[in-house]
């Protein structure tokens, strides 16, 4: 009896626990849904009130029982009358503002061609600007709901996704190391991200692991001494070291260089630190028997050392990736050169072009996140022991 | 060549072989040494000189030009920055960026109290709870600038348009929601929400899991013995056990607080410092005058005080704050 009321309360507190873990996992990815459902809207419809999360948009619309077919075109849509009359409505109750005065809607009457463009929604009712019949365009009427029957169909915009990649608004030609190079929105951003990423974190994590060899397994003087210099400047803000390598650069006219962009990033204390406490944890009896044989440190370092470190060398490729793939403010300092812009700089200059147009943003910010997610994904288990691991050691 | 400890200190007994052992580590040393050296170690020290100068960065021809831009003024920068004449503080802006850091620093202990909630959610045995924690860590991995671009959509706010927010307000039946990154007194306020948002899932939740699952389950079934409800437990037994990871938390945030370098991105892209500069950091602070106004001296002088902050804190924290932490 008291073990199955243990049961039922251990169920509900589980229950519990999971409507909690849902709730805030939900606020974690509204941004994310709300990012995806706007990238996939129609210009027109991208800032709607109030929000819709499913991108629809008119279909079909009747007004005062013609029912037209709706063409979105740029920010307003058009309507045109479809075929044949459709059957005519009861006439609404109340003042209406009638599209068609000039001929009484009824059985009799063919439909005159109608074109109506609708600018936009609000509690009132539909703003329409009258296009044809020629005698009343330009007019403008608001139709009250009453009077006006809307269908909504979902439309996913998948071709923002293409508009958003072409980027026109920051299309340039440039002079790049004497050659004109064409700088076509986000294919460019692209190619510098990888190419500068790439390298980061293999030069990160190959000369780091070459000195936490050194710092945890060779014998040298002043070695304690040089490793303390490495540890004062793991405390020190990144700004502090940025201005004077900025100010190196600006002077030898380096900025808007790749070496800019790679090398000063490449050498921070923190890769060689979380290595060299990694090397320290294994065991030395294995290198023992092979510098007995006869083994060069090298050899140590490439045969025995590195292939018992994947985890810690997985945790630091992560890491520095991620780190690189996502920063901004180095390369904001050393690069205005559209043609050597990287994804996140390129992504805030887009900004600044498309500054209103809400689904091409989105769908440009889905473009850059989507690397980074599956990089997340797949390197998930090492990224998160190395969090614990720095975090122990702290 | 011991494992754990560092090897003893006693010199290598001849010349010859100290210079043997320094060449046999040099080329596994000297590719990152020779970067750190001038990419970090020296950049340090430089930053410092820097800031005893009136540097206006401008293009030069010949060394000639440079001895022309940098001015010895000693502790002038500093003097202008931190001094205070009877009608005032001599750069209240410098004051004011402040008070706005440690302002959106106000955000820091909700954060730590929402990662250790979360983590405890966590830590129970459920299934599928992997989904949970990488949709919480998300928002850590995402680009900065990505997250900035849809958060201040989702703030948006305009005469007929109305932003995912505002628009939860409205439909929740407040009349009139705030103009979030609009007006002074809601900026901030916005900017805390964004981080709560990116923070509370990220590395502190991770770091507390990890802590939780540190502690032994033997001292819960004893507690469970004794007739410890939840709340017992978790005031005398995880709290305490979780004393270092707090501690670690606490510190780590604070400095990543008064670097604030999403802030930065999040000021930079979404308000531009403003309205009224009520979102801008110190660090945009030194960004404006080394980059906008290239007056160098002045913005390492700032970066200087930054590091002291940073360094006084840590100092302080190493001191006192290791009081409070239990160690089993």
């Amino acid at each position: 009896m008291i073990k199955s009321s243990q049961t039922t309360r251990r169920r509900l507190l589980n229950l519990a626990a999971y409507l909690l873990l849902a709730a805030v996992g939900l606020t974690m990815l509204v941004p994310f849904a709300w990012m995806i459902s706007t990238s996939l809207k129609a210009p027109a419809y991208a800032v709607e009130f109030p929000p819709r999360w499913i991108p629809s948009e008119p279909a079909t619309v009747t007004v005062d029982g013609i029912e037209c077919k709706v063409a979105t075109v740029g920010a307003t849509f058009l309507s045109r009358p479809v075929g044949e009359a459709s059957p005519p409505r009861p006439e609404p109750v109340g003042q209406a503002p009638s599209l068609s005065e000039d001929q009484p809607v009824g059985e009799a009457s063919p439909p005159r061609p109608l074109r109506v463009a609708l600018l936009r929604y609000s509690p009132e009712g539909a703003h329409v600007r009258i296009l044809e019949p020629q005698s009343r365009a330009g007019e403008q009427l608001t139709v009250p709901e009453a009077h006006l029957s809307l269908v909504r169909e979902t439309n996913l915009h998948w071709e923002n996704y293409a508009e958003a990649w072409r980027a026109q608004g920051v299309r340039v030609r440039e002079a790049f190391f004497g050659l004109a190079r064409r700088v076509d929105g986000f294919l460019v951003f692209y190619t510098n991200s990888i190419f500068v990423t790439i390298c980061i974190t293999l030069g990160t994590v190959f000369t780091s692991s070459l000195a936490a060899f050194a710092f945890a397994r060779l014998r040298f003087p002043g070695r304690d001494a040089i490793f303390l210099g490495y540890l004062a400047t793991l405390m020190v803000p990144a700004i502090v070291i940025m201005l004077p390598v900025y100010a190196l650069l600006s002077n030898l006219r380096l900025t808007n260089t790749y070496a800019a962009l790679i090398l000063p990033p490449m050498f921070s204390a923190y890769g060689t630190f979380l290595l060299r406490q990694f090397f320290l944890t294994i065991p030395t009896e294995l290198e023992d028997a092979a510098v007995i044989d006869g083994a060069s440190p090298f050899q140590v370092y490439r045969h025995i050392i590195l292939p018992l470190s994947k985890p810690a060398l997985a945790t630091l490729t992560t890491f520095v990736f991620l780190h690189s793939w996502n920063d901004f403010l180095w390369p904001l300092m050393v690069v205005d050169r559209l043609a050597l812009k990287t994804l996140p700089i390129g992504l805030a200059h887009f900004q600044d072009s498309y500054t209103t147009e809400y689904h091409l943003l989105m769908a440009a910010s889905v473009i850059v996140m989507i690397p980074v997610l599956i990089v997340f994904l797949l390197g998930q288990r090492y990224f998160v022991r190395g969090i614990a691991l720095s975090g122990m050691k702290g | 060549m011991s494992s754990q400890a560092l090897p003893d200190r006693t010199p290598a007994p001849s010349r010859a072989r100290r210079r043997a052992a320094i060449l046999r580590a040099l080329p596994f040393l000297l590719p990152n040494l020779l970067g750190f050296l001038a990419f970090t170690f020296v950049p340090v020290l430089a930053c410092f000189a820097l800031s005893l100068t009136d540097y206006r960065l401008a293009p030069i021809a010949s060394v000639a030009d440079l001895r022309e831009q940098i001015t010895f003024v000693g502790i002038d920068n500093f003097v202008r920055l931190l001094g205070f004449t009877r009608e005032g503080p001599n750069d209240p802006e410098f004051w004011r960026y402040l008070g706005n850091t440690l302002f959106l620093m106000l955000g820091i202990p909700l954060s730590i109290a929402g990662s250790l909630f979360l983590a405890l959610l966590l830590n129970q045995r459920l299934r599928g709870i992997t989904i949970f924690r990488t949709i919480y860590f998300l928002p850590t991995v995402s680009s900065a600038v990505a997250v900035c671009i849809v958060w201040k959509w989702i703030f948006h706010q305009q005469p007929n348009e109305v932003g995912l927010l505002n628009s939860a307000l409205m439909a929740l039946g407040l009349a009139h929601p705030p103009d979030w990154l609009g007006t002074m007194q809601w900026a901030k306020p916005a900017f805390i929400i964004m981080v709560l948002w990116l923070g509370i899932g990220g590395y502190n939740c991770v770091l507390y899991l990890a802590g939780l699952q540190g502690i032994p389950q033997e001292l819960y079934e004893a507690a469970d013995l004794d007739g410890a409800g939840s709340w017992a437990r978790l005031r005398h037994i995880t709290w305490p056990l979780l004393s270092p990871t707090t501690f670690f938390v606490t510190t780590m945030s604070i400095i990543a607080g008064l670097q604030g370098s999403f802030l930065f991105t999040a000021a930079f892209l979404m308000t531009a410092g403003g309205p009224a500069g009520s979102t801008t950091t110190l660090m945009l602070y030194i960004y404006n005058y080394a980059i906008a106004w290239h007056q160098l001296g002045y913005a390492a002088a700032i970066a200087a005080v930054l590091f002291l902050l940073v360094f006084t804190f840590t100092l302080i924290n190493w001191k006192y704050g290791q009081r409070l932490v239990h160690y089993s």
